[in-house]
């Protein structure tokens, strides 16, 4: 579904990411894992159009992403959540989810200042399907509070309702359970499997992994900016090259 | 009996009312126009831009406006027209440029610009120079200007309750995630600076048909910074705040006469604390309900006591 092919990214002189090949298929959760600093967020950052890559292409169902502007490869049904939540806090829980859906509502101009049919139509079905996808998070009690007003566990579930707002085919979740209490991590290991069973590909980075392993089908491990090992979870958790990313080399001696 | 007292009070009341007007007449105008030209600064402010170049869009539309009215036989709409679409087209060239940038960087160039368009105008023949233009048509009516400020409030509402409301407050709040969200963030600033500049010029033309005389110091710096006094004086969460700021500091100055010269230092004192104290203006409809949840729980405390 999603294929970086020799993907390279360098800021100035530092190389961030080199010959980075993976390929996330479709259905079922794929998960990237590395230590801090290996460049995931750069991965997430060159899918989603916010940074271009120094080589290789992106490619999302055959096409090429590489040089498509952020807001299109929305249209073309990739969306994300952030590692540093970003809801808008002073907007409600309804409208955040409402701007997802902002290539969805076709109505022109006119119709806004007329206020005719097309528009209210369009508006009342955003608004009944916001509160469908926040009743799929257990946020539809809370749609008209502000943002501002959630903890952060909801915040992280509120950013999910507004992804999934844009019809995406893929779902990036960049490091979904950072700063969880465990309570709030297994509800939301509940929440991403809850999306994937209603048909989403989802796409994770993340540190925890007693998360990842139990979430994700398929696992790539990122160090230094290259792919280390590519596999199953049990097949990673045995892989003496990520073992040694990430607990050291055992001494020879 | 009773009609020769009511035709005496009438004419009594006439008089005093011809006195009234033809001495505060602009100043009745200023509270449309200024109330325009804060809600053309508070659509850019809405999208999240601090663009300054309001006041030299005002002045391109005045001076667009009025020579289309001096030199040609065209009707006043058309020339309040072209005062918006000017200063429309010139936002749309200058904005694809300008607004990449963001915060200060962007005030500063906006700035920059409201000073080149001055100096233009001071330097061009046909707008006057430095003398400016005389003899502008009175073709203002009070009723203009009523319902060119009715017609921008209408459609800035309805513009709230769209997706285009929306986008513009989703790239206020986090550009980033706007533009993940599918949002075309530079379309829709781009946009805002549009509307807005439309907005400056028409309240630009409309001033220009009742002062008589523009110049280019009509439409500089200090204008450019009483305009977006104007609009975070009033407070920019909703419309209703930018009309208000935009008539009030209009009557202040006016209400302030008894103070003669010190007129200016008390004018600048209110402001300052108003934005002390009231830092989201003084239309902010979550403090004035505080306000007045007090007051009823006040009311009903003293009531118990009786």
């Amino acid at each position: 579904m999603l294929q970086l092919k020799n993907i390279s990214k360098n800021f100035g002189g530092l190389q961030v990411l080199q010959d980075v090949n993976f390929n996330v298929p479709q259905g079922g959760i794929f998960g990237l894992i590395g230590p801090n600093g290996a460049g995931k967020t750069t991965v997430f950052n060159l899918i989603t159009g916010l940074l271009r890559a120094s080589g290789g292409a992106i490619e999302f169902d055959g096409q090429d992403i590489g040089k498509v502007a952020a807001h299109k490869i929305t249209e073309r049904g990739i969306a994300r959540t952030f590692q540093n939540i970003r809801v808008f806090k002073e907007m409600t829980l309804l409208e955040n989810v409402v701007v997802g859906m902002h290539d969805h509502m076709d109505y022109g101009f006119g119709s806004v200042l007329l206020n005719l049919g097309g528009y209210r139509r369009i508006e009342a079905q955003a608004r009944e399907r916001a509160l469908e996808l926040l009743s799929w998070l257990r946020l539809d009690h809370k749609a008209q509070m502000l943002a501002d007003s959630l903890s952060y566990g909801e915040q992280r579930k509120l950013e999910f309702a507004r992804a999934l707002a844009t019809k995406p085919k893929l779902l990036l979740l960049d490091e979904p359970v950072a700063g969880m209490n465990p309570a709030e991590k297994t509800e939301l290991m509940e929440e991403i499997l809850n999306i994937k069973q209603r048909g989403f590909s989802i796409f994770m980075i993340e540190h925890d992994m007693r998360f990842v392993m139990g979430l994700c089908d398929r696992i790539a491990v990122l160090n230094f900016g290259r792919i280390i090992a590519e596999g199953s979870p049990d097949e990673i958790k045995n892989n003496q090259e990520v073992i040694e990313a990430y607990l050291g080399k055992e001494d020879s001696e | 009996m009773t009609e020769l007292l009511t035709s005496i009070a009438g004419t009594g009341f006439m008089d005093w009312w011809d006195g009234f007007w033809s001495t505060y007449n602009t100043v009745i105008f200023s509270l449309g126009v200024n109330a325009m030209l804060a809600l053309s600064i508070y659509v850019t402010l809405s999208c999240g831009l601090l663009s300054l170049a309001n006041a030299a869009f005002m002045g391109i539309g005045a001076y667009a406006a009025s020579l289309i009215s001096m030199q040609t036989g065209l009707p006043f709409p058309v020339a309040l027209a072209a005062g918006g679409a000017l200063p429309a087209l010139v936002a749309l060239i200058i904005g694809i440029p300008t607004l990449r940038l963001s915060g200060v960087y962007l005030a500063m160039a906006t700035l920059g610009f409201g000073e080149v368009v001055r100096v233009v105008v001071l330097n061009m023949d046909i707008t006057g120079g430095p003398l400016g233009l005389n003899g502008i048509p009175l073709k203002t009516e009070w009723w203009h200007i009523v319902l060119l400020l009715a017609l921008t409030l209408y459609i800035l509402a309805r513009m709230r309750r769209s997706k285009i409301g929306r986008a513009f407050e989703a790239i206020k709040e986090d550009e980033v995630a706007a533009r993940l969200m599918g949002v075309n963030v530079a379309g829709y600033k781009l946009l805002a600076f549009v509307i807005g500049a439309a907005i400056a010029g028409v309240a630009g033309g409309l001033n220009a048909h009742y002062t008589f005389t523009i110049g280019p110091g009509n439409y500089a710096f200090e204008n450019a910074v009483e305009i977006l006094t104007m609009a975070v004086f009033g407070g920019t969460g909703s419309l209703v705040g930018p009309t208000l700021g935009g008539m009030i500091l209009t009557l202040l100055p006016e209400a302030l006469r008894d103070f003669n010269s010190y007129r200016a230092v008390v004018n600048g004192l209110i402001l300052v604390l108003v934005i002390l104290y009231l830092p989201k203006g003084i239309w902010d409809p979550r403090r004035i309900r505080g306000w007045a949840n007090t007051f009823s729980r006040r009311k009903t405390q003293a009531g118990g006591s009786n």
